[in-house]
């Protein structure tokens, strides 16, 4: 005789059994045979003791008309995480919340060598849950579970309403639990709390398509309703990237600044001041300045022009002229200044200052020509005309900044605001919605 | 090795100690309880039939545990309001004793600690913590349990148990200890949860349909 292997105390059986129902005779079948602690008879809707030969009634309840049936029969079989797992068990919760209920459903996944583990469907929304080995600490509005921090959601007080098939612990309908939840998308923790214990899970936010190709389910999942605590919002992910992006490309954008206005010579080609006395005669206002030097690359050239108008205007007719080609850009440039009291307090309007660029301006011998106009009002008037080269264009930058900018505030936003959905249902909502959403 | 060999005193079949240390076993044919005394094995009681279970583990189950080879030389099995679980006994490679505890699929391994001071049953709440081996313990569940049946060998006698009280700790990184009431000087075991695809196990049992 070998050392031996003795033989076994348990021998397998078979792991679906078929039973009667003590109270009404109706067909039973026990799927996770010495897993289960109760099962449910579904035609008279008795809790009996699984573990009982005779199946002994547990409890009796009323079952709505209507009642949902589950959307995975029990019995089905599917991969979740690369394990086998077959539905044993269905139950439906709730919570009231202001008055209002709401309802859940959860399906007890067995597999005879792993733990169980739960499915959780609310308005869609579809959750893989399995027990906590590491316990989580709880903080002020927060948990911490295995170095990551979830915020808390929502504490209720959950009802058991309607159960159907085995379930590894004594299920009783009408039972409570104290559930506290707390939420980093896409995972959920709970922590349930009955009399003498309190049991933590986790769950990680499941597409109810990926459930049905899971469970090879005829047909379509129903459409998701709203937004679910833990569901992972579809912009908050691009919300960094595109900040970091936006980040990123304004550095860009000012070192590329910082370049071209190293690079500007901003240096002042021609500077002069005029003074119009009253009286002048007008005819003889046209005249042409002195010839000034642009140089360097063919680039931008700013003529500013600075008055001393106060509650009047002056008008110049400008003409930049190339006294080598004879080429002219004409222009003409306004600068008014006025300001008082009103029943609002004081005002102003304009400036006594104007500037134009000129772009693609080559490189020559160049005169103004300039023709003043007066306000008749106030015809004594001085003013400066300045002529600079090559000055950095901020503007293009400023569109750019903006054309970034815009975007990533358009993406920040919808995520804002799928967090604020997110919230609503919960114990601390952003903003307080009443009953009527819509 | 070599492994002790007696005759059952109540049938006289053949008892063979898998661990040299074993204490107690049960003859598998006749299922009297047997306790080893200094000359031959003591007939103390009889096993009913343990009801049927759901565990994938079984008598001789091989497994892997931190770089460690171990078998499942016997188990103890409790009842509580809410199920059952076993607590099969394991021999490492290296000649130590282990409890590798199967609650519906949820396995752990702990050792038996020689820790002194330990809390009364009177004494432990839902909540308490404490520090063992400098590690910091959460108490989470008090379990009135029955002891149900035995099988196997066991490091110690254990036959005559009716209600035990055990208080299960966890830790924030998976770490599991468990105060175990059933005699006047509480035992404390410590250990950790585990992974059942990481025990790589073998010899397990079979479930028809899986």
């Amino acid at each position: 005789m070998s050392t031996g292997t003795p033989p076994l105390s348990n021998p397998p059986k078979p792991q679906a059994k078929a039973l009667n129902c003590p109270q009404c005779g109706a067909a039973i079948t026990l799927r996770a045979l010495g897993h289960a602690e109760t099962v449910v008879c579904e035609s008279c809707h008795c809790i009996l003791d699984a573990k009982d030969p005779n199946l002994q009634l547990l409890q009796k309840f009323e079952a709505i008309t209507g009642e949902a049936p589950p959307l995975i029969p029990l019995g089905t079989r599917g991969k979740l995480r690369g394990t086998d797992y077959e539905v044993i068990g269905f139950q439906r919760r709730s919570i009231k919340v202001e008055g209002i209920s709401y309802r859940w459903h959860e399906y007890v996944l067995f597999n005879p060598y792993k733990a169980i583990r739960y499915l959780t469907e609310y308005n869609g929304h579809w959750n893989d849950i399995s027990i906590c080995k590491e316990l989580p600490v709880t903080e002020f509005a927060s948990a911490n579970y295995l170095g990551e921090v979830y915020k808390h959601f929502q504490s209720s007080d959950a009802t058991t309403d309607y159960v159907l098939g085995e379930f590894p612990w004594q299920v009783r309908v009408g039972e409570h639990a104290a559930v506290a939840e707390y939420v980093k998308p896409p995972r959920v923790l709970s922590a349930e709390k009955t009399a003498s214990e309190v049991t933590w899970s986790i769950g990680e936010y499941t597409y109810g398509a990926d459930i049905w190709k899971s469970f090879n389910l005829p047909g379509s999942p129903p459409e998701a309703v709203g937004v679910y605590e833990n569901q992972p919002s579809p912009v908050s992910e691009n919300v960094k990237g595109i900040w970091a992006a936006f980040l990123a490309f304004a550095i860009f954008l000012l070192v590329l600044m910082a370049g071209f206005d190293l690079i500007s010579n901003k240096g002042t080609a021609f500077e002069s001041r005029y003074r119009l006395n009253a009286g002048e005669p007008k005819g003889e206002a046209s005249f042409v300045t002195d010839v000034f030097n642009l140089e360097g690359r063919t680039s931008n050239v700013e003529v500013a022009t600075s008055a001393n108008v106060d509650n009047s205007w002056i008008y110049l007719n400008y003409a930049l002229i190339n006294q080598d080609t004879g080429q002219a850009w004409d222009f003409g440039r306004e600068v008014s200044y006025y300001h008082g009291y009103d029943s609002d307090g004081s005002w102003t309007e304009g400036s006594q200052k104007n500037t134009v660029v000129i772009p693609s301006v080559p490189a020559g011998h160049y005169y103004l020509r300039i023709e003043p106009e007066v306000d008749p009002n106030h015809p004594a008037v001085g003013y400066s005309v300045q002529v600079k080269r090559d000055v950095p264009v901020l503007g293009f930058f400023g569109i750019a900044f903006l054309a970034l900018l815009l975007p990533a505030i358009a993406i920040t936003w919808r995520s804002i605001n799928f967090e604020r959905m997110r919230w609503a249902e919960s114990d601390h909502p952003a903003i307080k919605i009443g009953n009527s959403e819509e | 090795m070599t492994q002790p060999v007696s005759n059952c005193p109540n049938c006289g079949a053949k008892i063979v100690f898998l661990w040299s240390s074993s204490v107690q076993t049960v003859c598998q044919y006749c299922k009297s309880i047997l306790v080893r005394t200094d000359v031959d094995l003591k007939k103390v009681g009889q096993v009913a039939d343990l009801p049927p279970d759901s565990s994938p583990i079984q008598l001789n189950t091989e497994g892997i545990y931190r770089n460690k080879a171990f078998v499942v030389i016997g188990r103890i099995l409790y009842e509580y309001d809410q199920g059952g679980w076993n607590e099969w006994h394991i021999t490492m490679n290296d000649g130590a004793s282990a409890w590798l505890s199967d609650a519906q699929n949820e396995f752990a391994i702990s050792f038996a600690s020689n820790t002194t001071g330990l809390p009364t049953a009177s004494q432990v709440k839902v909540g308490q913590q404490y520090s063992w081996n400098n590690q910091r313990y959460t108490l989470t569940v008090i379990t009135p349990a029955h002891y149900r049946g035995v099988e196997g060998e066991l490091p110690f006698q254990y036959w005559d148990k009716t209600d035990v009280t055990f208080a299960d700790l966890r830790s924030e990184t998976g770490k599991f200890a468990t105060l175990d009431f059933s005699d006047e000087q509480p035992a404390l075991y410590l250990g950790e949860f585990v992974e059942f695809d990481d025990l790589k196990l073998k010899n397990l049992r079979t479930f028809e349909g899986w």
